[in-house]
């Protein structure tokens, strides 16, 4: 019996040991886009060495993300999904939107394009895909991604949400699964720039469609709110977001690249966006 | 931060960001397994030798529950543990302690499912000598836990493994955070994602062979008890 | 050591015991007391085993009521040895340990003497012989310094130098004062050792009478065939 009690009592030692440990950081909710596409481990470090303070990442869908920050289990929100943040703000859940950064959407397919929609617009390229039953893969996991994706086929007027038929695959997961989905079953899929230029399994698959106005993705942060969540760290938290929107977090946004390619434009304190 | 780096080379270059993934899979699950060895190991001697009311239900929910997926445990564990959930206010969402408790709840059926056959299989040899002996309820416990030390080794082995591979419970209640909660197996459902096979199939072989040692752990277990104890 | 609780008769009255519904031993009504050492005698499935864990305490029996020392609970200082006897998983030595009250190294040592077993004592218990595992048994069974030791059939799966070993040491055991009941279908055995004879047959006692008279003169056709060597069914 000794032995157990010796043993129960270095486990509950073991198991404080990371809660004492974690003093001066902050969780923030964000999305794939922005993990996958290593931004994260480009800033954070530069974040940490000027405030000490530690940002822990949670990478989810937006949808997720903004769930996680309802919930009170992220001290930050980090999205890229305008008409659900402001509603999110609105609904008492944020404090204040802060626009920070934009990149775009591209149409990644295979490099044989099928459905023929190379240097197209995006409305006729999604018509195109449509008509020649060439096989599409959606995130269909209310992220950013998915909800631009969605609103980009309602705009060209295609209904995918009932019935689409056997072509419209959705998969329920991040960009990357996605775009591993669409290079092994030889697929056209909507892609953030940033996830696609750091995506290490191109294989078959080239950008088809990009520069239309209309792929454009705004990123905001929102501070959750206090109000809802006394847990959350909020002078911490704040330091983070007045850091992302200041000339010097905008700078070490712009310096993440990919061969010389940035992935994200900062666009703080650009009214209307 | 890992990159495309092959994970090999990693290792033998002492990749400091590899290490602290293995180290924190390793404290995670051995963790677990104790944790849940201190609630198992009574349970499932208990499950095999008293026959107290309501016992044949207590083992068809504890065999039920070996099967959980993983997935359904972790989404439970974070509805407890958010700061909108009963327990959020211990502020342990998305830390390696959740992850422990989690892969404990998940581990826990099936040390205690394996304990209970181990002790119950024991018993049906010892019961007569034990009796006529007039050993205590309290002694024999003590002493068919002991006598099926060998056995019982490598149940929690197992339990090990099962808490090692898994990724649902530990991806949901810990968040998969770089250089906090990130493991082994949430790190290759990363590193799959953002397209980096090579470098998920190096993890995927590390974690290989740590559940190869674990199982040859578990062999030579029973054989060193094979011929020290007979 | 020594308390005052004494077992000794161990009294059956009309004692019988139903397996659903196979009598396994019926009607049984005899009374052990000190002394010589009595053997319960008689062909496989006669119900020794069954009479003699009755005696034991290990068994209830279903009708009828069995009595030690004139109380109706056996007491502390009673010992068996099984025909397959079970070894804990660890040395001998600790087997014989694991029978005392409190940790007495000289006594174990002392035990395992008198069961020839000192050069084993570090030995794991489940690699000794058959012969060497039923000695050990026995040393454990003394070990708890019995009033009564019962063996059921202790020496039937030995060879015969593994017999004697065990035989000797349970006729040492019966001139130290500790009463014998042995269980055995081997007329031999029966008669090496035995001071009296309970003959046993289809569970019921059939017989019973001092060694030398039922050997020389069985007073039932049963025990006669059984003598000769005839099956008694």
């Amino acid at each position: 019996m000794d032995r157990r009690i010796l043993i129960g009592a270095l486990i509950a030692a073991a198991l404080s040991i990371p809660a004492v440990a974690q003093d001066k950081s902050i969780v923030v909710a964000s999305t794939t886009s922005t993990m996958d596409s290593g931004l994260f481990g480009h800033i954070l470090p530069l974040f940490k060495a000027k405030t000490g303070i530690d940002v822990k990442v949670i990478s989810q869908g937006t949808g997720q993300a903004l769930d996680t920050g309802r919930r009170g289990d992220a001290d930050v929100v980090f999205v890229h999904a305008k008409p659900q943040e402001e509603k999110f703000v609105a609904d008492g859940f944020g404090v204040k939107r802060f626009a920070v950064m934009y990149n775009d959407f591209i149409v990644v397919g295979p490099k044989t394009d099928p459905a023929g929609v190379k240097g197209k617009d995006i409305e006729t390229a999604l018509k195109a895909i449509m008509e020649s039953q060439a096989a599409f893969i959606s995130r269909g996991d209310k992220s950013g991604t998915h909800a631009a994706e969605l609103a980009l086929w309602k705009a060209a007027g295609i209904d995918v949400e009932t019935n689409p038929g056997a072509w419209y695959k959705a998969i329920g997961q991040g960009m990357g699964a996605a775009l591993n989905t669409a290079g092994a079953s030889g697929g056209y899929v909507l892609s953030d720039r940033g996830t696609w230029l750091n995506f290490k399994n191109k294989g078959e698959l080239a950008i088809l469609v990009e520069g239309d106005k209309r792929l454009f993705n705004q990123y905001g942060v929102i501070l959750v709110s206090p109000a809802k969540h006394a847990s959350v760290k909020k002078d911490l938290a704040q330091q983070f977001i007045d850091w992302l929107v200041s000339a010097e977090g905008q700078k070490a946004i712009a310096g993440h690249r990919i061969n010389g390619h940035p992935l994200f434009f900062p666009n703080a304190g650009v009214p209307g966006v | 931060m890992l990159d495309g780096a092959s994970a090999l080379q990693l290792i033998f270059s002492g990749d400091r960001a590899l290490y602290a993934i293995v180290a924190l899979s390793l404290y995670v699950s051995v963790a677990a397994v104790l944790l849940a060895a201190l609630v198992a190991l009574p349970l499932g001697a208990l499950l095999a030798l008293v026959r107290f009311p309501g016992r044949t239900f207590v083992i068809v929910v504890l065999n039920a529950f070996m099967g959980l997926p993983p997935v359904v445990m972790g989404l439970a564990i974070y509805l407890l543990l958010s700061r909108s959930g009963p327990l959020g206010f211990l502020g342990i969402l998305f830390t390696p302690t959740a992850m422990i408790i989690a892969q404990a709840l998940l581990v826990m059926p099936i040390i205690a499912a394996l304990t209970r056959q181990t002790i119950e299989d024991l018993w049906a040899e010892y019961r007569e000598e034990l009796t006529a002996l007039r050993v205590s309820p309290a002694r024999r416990v003590a002493t068919l836990i002991w006598d099926a030390r060998f056995s019982l080794t490598t149940t929690l082995l197992a339990g090990f493994g099962r808490a090692a591979a898994e990724v649902g419970t530990v991806m949901i209640v810990g968040g998969n955070i770089e250089g906090f909660t990130r493991t082994m197996t949430t790190a290759i459902a990363l590193e799959t994602s953002k397209g980096d096979l090579p470098l998920a199939m190096g993890l995927g072989a590390i974690l290989i062979t740590l559940i190869i040692a674990v199982n040859a752990l578990a062999w030579g277990a029973r054989r060193v008890g094979e011929i020290r104890a007979g | 050591m020594h308390g005052p609780i004494c077992d000794l008769p161990v009294t059956f009255e009309r004692a019988s015991l139903l397996a659903g519904k196979v009598e396994i031993v019926r009607e049984i009504s005899l009374e052990f007391g000190s002394g010589a050492t009595t053997v319960l005698l008689g062909p496989n499935g006669s119900g020794k085993s069954t009479l003699l864990r009755l005696a034991m305490g290990l068994a209830q029996p279903t009708s009828g009521r069995i009595s030690w020392g004139g109380r109706a609970e056996p007491g502390p200082r009673l010992a068996m040895m099984f025909q397959r006897p079970v070894m804990l998983r660890r040395t001998a030595a600790s087997n014989v340990a694991y029978a005392l009250l409190r940790r007495d190294d000289a006594r174990v040592a002392e035990l395992l003497k008198e069961a020839g077993l000192s050069e084993l004592a570090n030995r794991p218990a489940r690699r000794l012989s058959g012969g060497e595992q039923q000695r050990l048994a026995l040393a454990r069974a003394l070990a708890r310094d019995p009033e009564i030791l019962f063996l059921d059939e202790p020496t039937a799966s030995l060879d015969p130098a593994a017999t004697k070993a065990v035989e000797d040491i349970v006729q040492d055991v019966a001139a130290s004062g500790v009463k014998i009941v042995m269980a055995t279908h081997d007329i031999g055995q029966a008669r090496r050792l035995a001071g009296d004879i309970v003959f046993m047959a289809r569970g019921r006692i059939v017989e019973r009478a001092d060694a030398r008279t039922f050997f020389d003169a069985p007073a039932t056709k049963e025990a006669a065939a059984f003598l000769r060597g005839d099956l008694v069914i």
